[in-house]
């Protein structure tokens, strides 16, 4: 059996390389993505713990992340259409009248 | 009721009172509307008064002026019935009381009528008290009587007048202040009166406030009363602190107890005393704060006789001689009350032989003749101050009647040089003015000899007073009768030098106004046999009438006497100065006319100087009104606009640069959000960590 460090690891990659995406990248699409790894990266945890502990708790939570993580793509994506037909660009630091 | 009538004294102020607010309600909800719908300005929220497009119609020149094209509308018949008739019910009033009070034994006239608790502060105790003794019923007789004549003669001189109504609110809220003034019991209630008449004497000088120099005039006369106001004030303060009471008897009952356990020093009362007389100054029209008082004759001629004469500028006087007891204590203060006095009745007595308008001459005069009365004062004769006080009253509200007469009879031309002749077209206006003319110059008989003279004795013989004093008092007697003989000759006598188109609308002045001039005439020449000195066969009853009030303190002081030849024969020597005045009035203005230009043209620098009141005006504008300017425009910019301006605006610089900066965190750029959150997630975390591996 692994042992659950490796797991607590692999989460730990994962959600910097997402961090690292939302961080540095200019393309709202690929800041997205990023996010979508972060979640993911948080799943592997919520299910290693689960299965160490043996708690279905944390698949319970991993899918119930899997859900909002779907419905927020659609959300996010639907506003990216709508924000790439308004200023043809997805660049996100064109993006910052949002400011006083 | 076991006072009978005297119960009843309350109606003396309240009378007028109700006056007010009748005549108020009526000049606010019929004259106002009517007065605005005149001038076209719209009824609602015109709080700003009627200002603006009527404004000849107020004018002083027109008052004369044949404008009676549009009917008498029927308030006006009520506001000239109510208004004289409320100050005639408190003479009436007034006149009940002190005869019930006259009944009294002499050392039992003093009747004190409680009204209502008025302030309860700790041990400052005042109520709401009048209070009747022989100097406030001389007072209270005086200013509801005259008040009264000057009533009816205000209903036929300002019978041309737009502003009826708000007019007689005016006179009859003055009547009301005056009356609290003389019949208060305690200082404090005195000073609500005297603050009264003063803004009654603003409100008035002003009537005609669409005039520039009426309501720079109404300033004025505001402004330099106001000094006087913070003198009377600290002596009110002084007076608590020292007495524990503003009430006049308990004050006065205290005086001698005090000055005995050595509270009472004569330091302390010489404070007291002069910061009353700095009162005294600026309501009586005193140097240095005389110089309202001419401006003050830009109000109506009525308000000109019955305040700047008769009774508001003797309230000063009247304070004086209320706090004797006091003012006996420091002769310092005595001496200077009498300096001034006798200076400023020389002073001002020249100043009028130059003027040209004839109610700038009577002005001076009476701030002469006030002059005198705190020469009485002074030297502690202040039974002769409060006769003359009434003789003045008299003849000097019957002068100033009469110049308006005059002024009506022209259309309101007052300079004397468009005058003369008038004799024959105002006879009644002529007599009676020539009477009182006759009773100011000190002719034997009359009664401005009476008073007159026994100030002019007063001073010589008292122990206060000196035959310097004497001197200048008799030779301000001469200059007053050459004067007042200058005005009457200019006006009444000679050729006529009117307009051609004045002259032809000549006429004597109606019933209204023609009564109360003769009933003061009468009073003018007999108002004096009351106080008639022994010297002459007379019991001086007015002097008795008085002695429980000044007696015994001012009694004995002033009772100094010397033979009666010595009296006889200053008396004859005063009235020969008169008659050198008036025969040199005579010989300049009728024998040879042309001599007072003469003597102008050859010292034109003096005449200059004189003519232009000594340019005293010029001086407080220099010295005192500039300095204040320029040390106010100081502050304004240095300590106003650079402190205080810099301490708020500093407060907003500083929060809004704060702003500036930390507002650029806010760029709109998602990215910088989000490793903004992300740094404090890691510095979050780290916190926590570095907190579980140190415990």
């Amino acid at each position: 059996m692994i042992a659950p460090s490796a797991y607590l690891l692999l989460s730990a990659i994962l959600f910097g390389i997402g961090v690292a995406g939302v961080v540095t990248r200019k393309n709202v699409l690929i800041i997205l993505m990023s996010v979508e790894l972060m979640l993911n990266g948080v799943n592997v945890a919520f299910v290693a713990a689960g299965s160490y502990l043996g708690d279905v708790g944390g698949g319970v939570f991993a899918f119930m992340v899997m859900t909002v993580a779907a419905a927020e793509a659609a959300v996010g994506l639907a506003l990216l259409i709508a924000l790439f037909r308004l200023k043809e660009t997805v660049d996100i630091t064109e993006l910052k009248v949002l400011k006083w | 009721m076991v006072n009978g009538v005297l119960d009843y004294l309350w109606l003396v102020p309240a009378l007028p009172l109700l006056g007010v607010v009748l005549n108020g309600a009526i000049a606010l909800f019929a004259e106002r509307p009517l007065l605005l719908k005149e001038a076209g300005l719209p009824l609602a929220g015109g709080h700003g008064a009627g200002h603006g497009s009527h404004d000849d119609a107020h004018g002083a020149a027109s008052h004369g002026s044949a404008d009676g094209h549009h009917e008498t509308p029927a308030y006006r018949k009520l506001v000239a019935f109510i208004a004289p008739a409320a100050v005639g019910a408190a003479f009436v009033v007034a006149l009940l009381c002190v005869l019930s009070l006259a009944s009294r034994p002499a050392d039992g006239r003093t009747f004190v009528q409680f009204l209502f608790p008025w302030i309860q502060a700790g041990s400052l105790l005042v109520p709401a008290a009048l209070q009747l003794d022989p100097l406030s019923s001389v007072m209270a007789l005086v200013v509801t009587g005259v008040g009264f004549l000057i009533h009816v003669y205000s209903v036929g001189y300002m019978s041309h007048e737009r502003a009826f109504a708000r007019y007689f609110v005016y006179l009859n809220l003055f009547m009301f202040a005056m009356l609290t003034l003389v019949l208060a019991n305690n200082y404090l209630l005195m000073f609500v009166g005297w603050e009264g008449v003063g803004l009654c004497s603003y409100l008035l000088i002003g009537f005609w406030y669409e005039k520039q120099s009426a309501s720079d005039a109404g300033k004025k006369a505001f402004v330099a009363n106001r000094i006087g106001d913070f003198g009377v004030l600290l002596a009110m303060f002084l007076v608590f602190w020292t007495f524990g009471s503003l009430s006049y008897t308990e004050v006065f009952a205290r005086v001698p107890l005090l000055r005995e356990s050595g509270v009472l020093t004569t330091g302390l009362a010489t404070a007291i005393t002069l910061l009353l007389f700095l009162g005294a100054t600026g309501k009586s029209a005193q140097i240095p704060l005389y110089v309202w008082l001419p401006d003050a004759m830009e109000g109506p001629t009525p308000v000109s006789a019955l305040i700047h004469a008769a009774t508001m500028v003797t309230a000063g006087v009247y304070m004086v001689a209320r706090s004797s007891a006091l003012f006996l204590l420091a002769p310092d203060t005595m001496m200077v009350v009498a300096v001034i006095g006798a200076v400023t009745a020389i002073f001002s007595a020249t100043i009028g032989i130059c003027q040209t308008d004839i109610k700038r001459v009577l002005a001076y005069s009476t701030v002469s003749q006030l002059g005198y009365m705190f020469l009485a004062c002074g030297v502690g004769a202040f039974t002769a101050a409060i006769f003359h006080l009434m003789t003045h009253a008299f003849f000097k509200a019957l002068l100033f009647l009469g110049s308006g007469s005059v002024i009506h009879a022209l259309s309101g031309e007052q300079d004397m040089r468009k005058m003369g002749g008038l004799r024959k077209y105002v006879p009644v206006t002529f007599v009676t003015m020539f009477a009182a003319t006759l009773a100011i110059a000190g002719i034997p008989g009359l009664s401005g000899f009476f008073s007159k003279d026994e100030i002019l004795w007063q001073t010589f013989s008292s122990s206060h007073g000196s035959p310097i004093l004497w001197g200048i008092g008799a030779l301000a007697a001469g200059i007053t009768a050459f004067y007042m003989f200058r005005l009457v000759f200019l006006t009444f006598f000679g050729e006529s030098r009117m307009d051609p188109e004045v002259a032809k609308h000549v006429h004597e002045s109606p019933w209204t106004m023609t009564v109360p001039l003769t009933i003061l005439a009468v009073l003018s020449v007999a108002g004096g046999w009351v106080g008639i000195p022994a010297v002459l066969g007379g019991s001086n009853s007015f002097e008795h009438w008085l002695a429980p009030v000044f007696h015994p303190l001012a009694a004995a002081e002033a009772g100094a006497h010397h033979s009666t030849t010595l009296e006889f024969g200053l008396m004859a020597l005063s009235v020969a100065i008169a008659l050198c005045g008036i025969a040199l009035a005579y010989f300049l203005y009728r024998v040879r006319t042309g001599k007072p230009e003469e003597i102008a043209s050859r010292w034109p620098t003096l005449y200059d100087v004189v003519y232009n009141k000594y340019y005293i005006d010029e001086f407080y504008e220099w010295a005192v009104i500039r300095r204040i300017v320029t040390f106010s425009t100081g502050l304004w910019q240095m300590f106003d606009a650079l402190f205080i301006d810099g301490i708020v605006n500093g407060i907003a610089d500083l929060v809004r640069g704060a702003g500036d900066r930390v507002r650029r965190l806010q760029g709109g750029v998602v990215g910088g959000y989000a490793f903004s959150l992300l740094a404090g997630a890691v510095l979050l975390v780290g916190y926590i960590l570095y907190r579980n591996v140190v415990q």
